[in-house]
């Protein structure tokens, strides 16, 4: 069966060039990068260039980068490495849940946060960043990309409020990395975390940027790995891949590869709501990152259709998945004002550098059968048809 | 069967739903395992009376990890499906209001009827099922005479459900399979081993789903908490069938037709209770004697076997899940609802839970005992 996979945004494949990059050091190159011998030598440049690598990316200096696991890591490092009980924190209503939950955390062991709203483009509003400081405000946290709609929060323009109220401005760029240009300096953030598997690097890998001068409480505690901010022997095969595909992202921005993407989605776009009726995207006219669209088809339930689409071949998904597997309602569609049902019926298509024309082909031509298989089916349709 | 069809098995991570996949695989069907996921037992953890931790039977993550290991091992695509807020619209809620004046509701035939045969059939034959299969002891057949699709016992009676089943439609009964109803439950424990499911030896779960343990009263006070609501204040007097006042009670959710324990009450013979008025709570109570009673009346009827009760029918009913079908005449008596006259009265008829009427095997319908 032909198996198309358009959920991106949730993770992606390694690239050859990235698995080519990381074989010897599974095998040939084993030292531990802490090792004054020749093995750890070897391994410790590697790492080092992999630094540079993301430094390149990310347009920092290669110091300012530390390695973690995730982006869940990296956002918990940022965020618990600096607020403290007594501290007040300002993030949004659309964070991930690496962000969601670590400030609901805070809450609980002392701290104050407001959790600005968005606009029904998904889009944070910079002057209510700027209303929700307090003198105790220590740190913003707010996003650069939205993982459901793809929506690029106004960072700079958030980074400049967090500026004149000397607070710490960090931004999970999980999903902005490789997608857009990042230049922590333009933007002016002091953090901004990031995760291997989501720019085609493996599973397990991630990096914080962390502005020199900041003062991180560890969450690790165990040898001076970088930098002591973050303890345990380094994932090299991992950091190495990470710097491959930083390299191969950094050389695709470059290329154009990007914006040939944004067309691909947009014409994936525009063929659904041209061949489905009752579809719309959600976060339309707001800036997006160019491999992302968050469509709803009124009248079904987005899980089923992912499981009807996942049947015949096409990889796409809905909302987040529970540890059950179960979907929940979206928060972020929900924060939006999307009505709880076309929330249901909202569905994400993500792309990667892996999808080709026929995998497009192959997605235009199977969902708006599966759609009208789903409406044809569905007692909201039905009784929505006859009331007309 | 000659011709392979694509059917969904609605699994719970039991063994009988996970044999029932391992069956229709074998005879060469496409199948589709989904999982509803109905409640979230982390809700009322921690509450007073509930566990702290989460052990409840109901979509707990361990039977999810069970079903999707028979899903790998058997080879066959899995899915978990949310179902969390029509289960709280359509059946947790219910359960607690009707308990809450005076009834005794099954929780198990809401969710057959607005769940399991209607929600889920909806996805299963969106995402292209023709049909949906579940564990459930029962039978359904076509009966060519009378074009229309029964409703009948299983060959092991001991497991009989199809009292949890009567409100199904002739529409939901053509796209329901039962493929354990030939069979007994130490049978289906062989064919799970000789399938090689790993969970061929796991306990049956008896209790309703969402209330561990089986303490409603706990689980009422819980999720009214969590609601932010309180119990309501349904205390009142205990009288007798003649009306005279013997004392006073807490709350009328806390009885149930036929009990006898706990009525606070200390007299030469033993007392039982009788009826709860919801409207005055008033909880009557009176001896065994006075239990006993020959008529009940049903609504909300669903028919299964007849098209509609022309004239009285000889049929036997059943008046709760563990009751011996008794003999009795069934006739209309009104829009939606039937009378039944029973040969010899019946103990503790209780308004909330079903009346299911059977002709031999064979289900006829049923309704809810006002």
């Amino acid at each position: 069966m032909r198996r198309v996979y358009f959920d991106n945004n949730a993770t992606t494949p390694v690239l050859p060039e990235v698995f080519e990059a990381m074989q010897p050091y599974f095998g040939e190159y084993f030292g531990n990068a802490s090792s004054i011998h020749h093995h750890g030598q070897e391994t410790r440049a590697a790492v080092e260039r992999a630094r540079e690598s993301v430094a390149a990316l990310l347009g920092c200096r290669p110091s300012e980068v530390v390695f973690t696991s995730g982006g869940t890591e990296g956002d918990n490092l940022a965020i618990f490495g600096l607020a403290q009980a007594g501290d007040h924190v300002v993030t949004s209503t659309i964070e991930h849940h690496a962000v969601l939950n670590s400030c609901k955390h805070l809450e609980a062991a002392g701290c104050e946060v407001t959790y600005v709203p968005v606009d029904d483009r998904c889009l944070v509003d910079p002057d209510d960043v700027r209303r929700a400081l307090r003198p105790n405000t220590k740190l913003i946290t707010i996003m650069m990309a939205n993982n459901e709609t793809g929506v690029l929060q106004p960072v700079e323009e958030i980074a400049k409020v967090a500026a004149e109220a000397d607070v710490y401005f960090h931004s999970d760029g999980v999903q902005a990395a490789g997608k857009v240009p990042i230049d922590v300096m333009r933007i002016g953030c002091d953090l901004l975390s990031i995760s291997g598997h989501k720019m085609h690097a493996p599973q397990g890998v991630g990096a914080l940027y962390v502005r020199k001068g900041t003062i991180l409480q560890p969450m690790l505690y165990g040898g001076s790995h970088e930098r002591s901010r973050r303890a345990g022997t380094e994932n090299v095969p991992g950091i190495v891949g990470l710097g491959k595909a930083a390299e191969l992202a950094r050389e695709a921005l470059e290329r154009g590869d990007l914006a040939k993407m944004g067309a691909v989605r947009d014409r994936i776009q525009q063929t659904l709501l041209g061949a489905v009726e009752a579809t719309g995207v959600n976060g339309d006219g707001a800036p997006r990152v160019p491999n992302t669209t968050n469509m709803y088809f009124d009248y079904i339930e987005g899980e089923a259709l992912v499981i009807a689409l996942d049947l015949k071949g096409l990889a796409v998904s809905t909302g987040a998945a529970c540890s059950s597997g179960a979907i929940e309602p979206s928060h972020v569609l929900t924060a939006m004002g999307l009505r709880p049902d076309r929330a249901r019926a909202s569905l994400r298509f993500s792309l990667g550098k892996q999808n080709t024309p026929e995998d497009v082909e192959f997605a235009l031509g199977v969902v708006p059968s599966t759609v009208a298989r789903l409406r044809e089916l569905s007692p909201v349709y039905n009784k929505t048809a006859v009331s007309h | 069967m000659l011709d392979s069809h694509t059917i969904a098995v609605a699994m719970s991570g039991g063994v009988d739903s996970s044999t029932v996949a391992a069956m229709l695989r074998a005879e060469g069907h496409t199948v589709v395992g989904l999982t509803m996921q109905l409640w979230n037992q982390r809700r009322l953890a921690g509450h007073p009376g509930m566990p702290e931790a989460v052990q409840g039977r109901c979509c707990s993550l361990d039977d999810v990890y069970d079903a999707r290991r028979v899903a790998e091992t058997l080879g066959f695509p899995y899915y978990v499906v949310n179902h969390e807020e029509s289960f709280e619209r359509d059946v947790v809620r219910p359960f607690v209001e009707e308990y809450l004046s005076g009834r005794t509701p099954i929780p198990c035939s809401l969710c057959n009827n607005h769940l399991k045969f209607d929600e889920l059939l909806v996805v299963a034959r969106q995402i292209g099922a023709d049909a949906l299969a579940t564990g459930h002891y029962a039978r359904v057949e076509f009966d060519e005479q009378r074009g229309r699709w029964l409703l009948k016992r299983p060959a092991d009676l001991s497991k009989d459900q199809t009292y949890f089943l009567f409100g199904l439609t002739q529409e939901q009964l053509s796209r329901t399979l039962f493929p354990l109803g030939g069979l007994t439950k130490p049978e289906v424990r062989e064919l799970a081993r000789r399938h090689g499911l790993a969970l061929a030896e796991k306990p049956d779960s008896q209790e309703i789903c969402f209330v561990p343990g089986g303490d409603y009263k706990h689980f009422l006070d819980a999720y009214l908490a969590e609601q932010g609501e309180s119990l309501p204040d349904t205390a009142g007097e205990l009288v007798t069938s003649d009306g005279q006042v013997i004392g006073e009670h807490a709350g009328i959710h806390n009885f149930t037709v036929g009990q006898r324990k706990g009525l606070g009450i200390a007299t030469g013979s033993p007392l039982y209770v009788l009826q709860i008025k919801g409207d005055t709570r008033e909880v009557v109570v009176g001896n065994q004697d006075e239990l006993y009673s020959r008529t009940l009346r049903a609504r909300r009827v669903n028919l299964i076997a007849v098209e509609e009760l022309r004239e009285p029918m000889r049929v036997a009913v059943k008046i709760r899940h563990r009751h011996e079908p008794g003999p009795a005449i069934l006739e209309a008596s009104g829009d939606d609802e039937v009378l039944v006259t029973f040969d010899q009265p019946q103990r503790a008829i209780t308004p909330g839970q079903a009346a299911v009427f059977y002709d031999g095997d064979t289900v006829v319908g049923g309704g809810w005992i006002t």
